[in-house]
């Protein structure tokens, strides 16, 4: 594959102009208080962080930081809805889902471009896929509100009380709809806490929610970074935790409520293993590598950052896959053109270098596109690690960047070996024309989600969830209801 | 050298309509837009291929050719005048001391049902009457019965009777029923000599699609990849507005890039779509969109 280098000759010539997303129509505040018992609540301690655009490292909004006391008040309201939420019958609350879902809608634009501006996601992500799967979600839970009885035949679901979840940053409004959605169809409150670098979203759904005139206390939004999280997790009153992030984390959640009564779900990390066999469409498996590990940066839990390709194809799809790397856009996130946004942040950047600069040393053969970067903010250039094995770090553990470790395999039996071969289990993707060796593999990859012959879909009525140490739970159809009832 | 038709590419039909999305998403604005469209304009193959076509209608066809627009300054010409062999003299007359050059279609076009001799003599004819070009038609009967060889000798042939002039080979990918037939009958058709692959006929619904002109580019730059050799493409029927003309630009751009941005290497077989490309360009000039009225049909 060396001696072919110079074969990069199909760069594109023709490049676009700016196209960017207009910013005219949004309505973002300078700060954003806390969401409790149906009002916007200054946070006690009077403390506030800011947040970041990633894409210049300018500042945007202040974000209030919920203390203790915050969290307090939050879980109390929570609570006292509790008693009157858990009694109205199903088809109300699914008329409040069903509301909220074409508020959505309605605001599908403005919730795009925050998304954008705020995580760094490129706005054909948000616009495209992001939004329109969260009022998807919505609309999925609203009509099971009323239909409990029939998700569960001849058992009597109740919900469990208080709930507290905690989202990532990698998709923040789709993470919050994943988890409230379902909570609410079954009758839960929720206190809920975005990532401290990407509060916005829920914050502005914050606002529809207190639009769609949902019965204060139901739904409380509290901000703020870890410790936030922490008193969520530990607070006595809080029935069940639902939460996405790291692998840390979680192992920190599950042990701060073993011996309690607190129910528990995890989606945790992941190193997904995408596997290309000799007899797939060649091409259409490039673009699918491009999709599993560049989509939103590679910050994606699921993102398949393991590539194996079988041998006698090896040499032509890493030709493809760098040409294809050539054309990819990386830049402003807001531009309708871009492929590749921003870093969500600057920590998170930093993370990556290291990684990077872990695999040059372990000895692997380095390729990034040759694209350019924007000078301020936080970017990466799509990367690629030929020669790498099983040992390496950057095979071993979550990067949660544009960075794919590329292996070779001969044998079904030794990728099925090396793809499993790894303490996460979330996704897999398998690419062949053949569908019995879809079958085939689908029953011996360890991992919760496996696509086939495509990368990276997601919908509302599919679940979606980790084996191992990439978490326990399913969000997502009707598997994604289980969770958040109890029965006697 | 007859390809080894063992080995090709598959293409998977989801995979592929999920790229044609992505290219036609991009949103091409401003002094892009502009170069974009002078670009594609200068790819027209302007065609005429009626049973009613006079001499008349082919040399009006070939002043538009060479004065797209009035006023509009700093525009390209067409690339090519397509038309019946019986019209290559005429248009070749017409378009005499420009740089358009004259293609012909032939070999019993469009259904190609007839013998070789018969379409050996219909290509000589077009090359003799000036011919720069000429877009003939495969087989499509003896390809879906698998008589691949038969397919390729024709082509072989009909290359060897066009001489100097260049050879467009027409797989009517309407007919050809997949997208991995369509890759089969583009390897064929480059190994048997072809110049230039094209889509359609334009008489067979559905003609040129993004897709099956994306597996036709993939076909393109393998070979490009395996032998150097630069093949040029042209999808024909179906591109009828300035947008589906940019549309396929950025696919080429993404696919081939630079070296096939020029209409060497690429052609667009249509008639309608000029005048809405003169229609953008103005808008662009002006600031705003003249009736249909202003722009000349010839």
């Amino acid at each position: 594959m060396q001696k072919k280098e110079n074969n990069t000759v199909f760069k594109a010539s023709w490049t676009y102009d700016e196209a960017p997303e207009s910013i005219d129509h949004i309505q973002l505040n300078e700060i954003y208080n806390l969401y409790i018992d149906g009002e916007f609540v200054k946070p006690a301690k009077g403390v506030y962080f800011d947040t970041f655009n990633p894409a210049n490292n300018e500042k945007i909004a202040s974000i209030a930081e919920a203390s203790d006391e915050d969290v307090d008040l939050a879980v109390k309201a929570a609570r006292k809805a509790f008693t009157s939420w858990s009694k109205l019958p199903g088809k109300v609350r699914g008329k409040y889902i069903y509301r909220i879902a074409r508020l959505i809608q309605e605001r599908s634009r403005e919730f795009a471009v925050i998304e954008s501006l705020d995580g760094g996601k490129p706005i054909r992500e948000s616009r495209d896929i992001d939004i329109p799967l969260v009022a998807n979600h919505f609309f999925y839970y609203a009509g099971w509100a009323d239909k409990l009885e029939y998700a569960f035949p001849n058992r009597t679901a109740k919900p469990l009380g208080v709930v507290g979840q905690i989202i990532p940053w990698n998709f923040p409004l789709l993470m919050a709809a994943w988890k409230l959605a379902p909570a609410l169809a079954t009758g839960n409150t929720v206190v809920l806490k975005p990532a401290e670098t990407t509060s916005l979203t829920a914050l502005k759904l914050a606002e529809i929610i207190h639009e769609s005139g949902l019965p204060k206390g139901v739904v409380n939004i509290v901000t703020g970074a870890g410790k936030t999280g922490a008193t969520i997790v530990n607070h006595p009153d809080v029935n069940k935790i639902a939460f996405t992030g790291s692998t840390g984390v979680g192992k920190y959640i599950q042990k701060a409520t073993a011996a309690t009564n607190k129910r528990l779900t995890l989606e945790l990390g992941g190193k997904g293993a995408n596997i290309i066999f000799e007899d797939a469409a060649i091409d259409q498996a490039v673009e699918g590598i491009i999709n599993a590990i560049f989509f939103n940066q590679g910050h994606v839990c699921c993102a398949g950052s393991r590539l194996f390709i079988q041998e006698s194809v090896a040499d032509l799809v890493i030709q493809k896959l760098k040409n294809r790397m050539e054309t990819l856009i990386v830049g402003n996130p807001l531009d309708k053109n871009t492929d590749i946004g921003a870093i969500n942040s600057k920590k998170q950047l930093q993370k990556i270098e290291k990684y990077i600069e872990i695999g040059i040393n372990e000895g692997g053969d380095i390729y990034q596109s040759k694209c350019k970067l924007p000078k301020n903010g936080n970017w990466c250039a799509p990367t690629l690690f030929l020669n790498v094995s099983q040992s390496h770090r950057i095979v071993q553990e979550e990067i949660f960047g544009p960075v794919l470790a590329v292996q070779t395999f001969r044998t079904i039996e030794e990728v099925i070996e090396k793809a499993n071969n790894t303490p996460y289990g979330l996704s897999a993707g398998v690419w062949t024309e053949k569908g019995s060796k879809i079958f085939h593999l689908t029953q011996k990859l360890k991992a919760g989600v496996i696509w086939g012959n495509t990368f990276n879909k997601f919908d509302a009525a599919s679940p979606f969830g980790g084996y191992k140490e990439s978490g326990f739970g399913r969000e997502g159809g009707l598997h994604g209801l289980k969770p958040y009832v109890k029965f006697d | 050298m007859f390809p080894n038709l063992n080995n090709l590419s598959v293409y998977d039909t989801t995979g592929v309509d999920e790229r044609i999305a992505r290219f036609c998403s991009r949103s091409i604005k401003a002094s892009s837009k502009i170069e974009g469209l002078k670009l594609a304009l200068s790819m027209i193959d302007l065609t005429t291929l009626e049973g009613k076509d006079t001499k008349g209608k082919v040399q009006q066809l070939c002043y538009k050719a060479m004065h797209p627009h009035k006023l509009l300054k700093n525009i390209p010409t067409v690339a090519a005048v397509c038309v019946y062999p019986s019209y290559v003299g005429v248009a070749k007359k017409a378009l005499d001391g420009s740089s358009i050059k004259v293609a012909s279609v032939a070999t019993a076009f469009p259904s190609g049902q007839t013998s070789l001799e018969v379409k050996i003599n219909d290509t000589k004819f077009a090359v003799d009457q000036g011919a720069d070009e000429i877009d003939m038609v495969i087989s499509r009967g003896e390809f879906l019965m698998g008589n691949y060889q038969f397919v390729f000798d024709e082509i072989a042939t009909i290359k060897e009777a066009c001489g100097k002039a260049h050879l467009k080979v027409i797989l009517e990918t309407g007919e050809l029923e997949t997208l991995d037939n369509v890759r089969k009958a583009s390897e064929i058709a480059i190994y048997a000599g072809a110049d230039f692959i094209k889509t359609s006929t334009g008489k067979i619904k559905p003609a040129a699609t993004m897709p099956v002109t994306y597996v036709m580019l993939d076909a393109i730059k393998d070979y490009y990849l395996k032998t150097g050799k630069m093949i040029g493409m042209k999808p024909a029927g179906g591109i009828s507005t300035a947008k589906i003309a940019l549309q396929y630009l950025v696919m080429l751009n993404e696919v081939l890039g630079e070296k096939w941005m020029n209409n060497s290497c690429f052609r667009i077989g249509a008639s309608s779509v000029l005048n809405d490309i003169l229609m953008q360009l103005v808008k662009a000039e002006t600031g705003m969109y003249q009736s249909p009225n202003y722009f000349s049909k010839d």
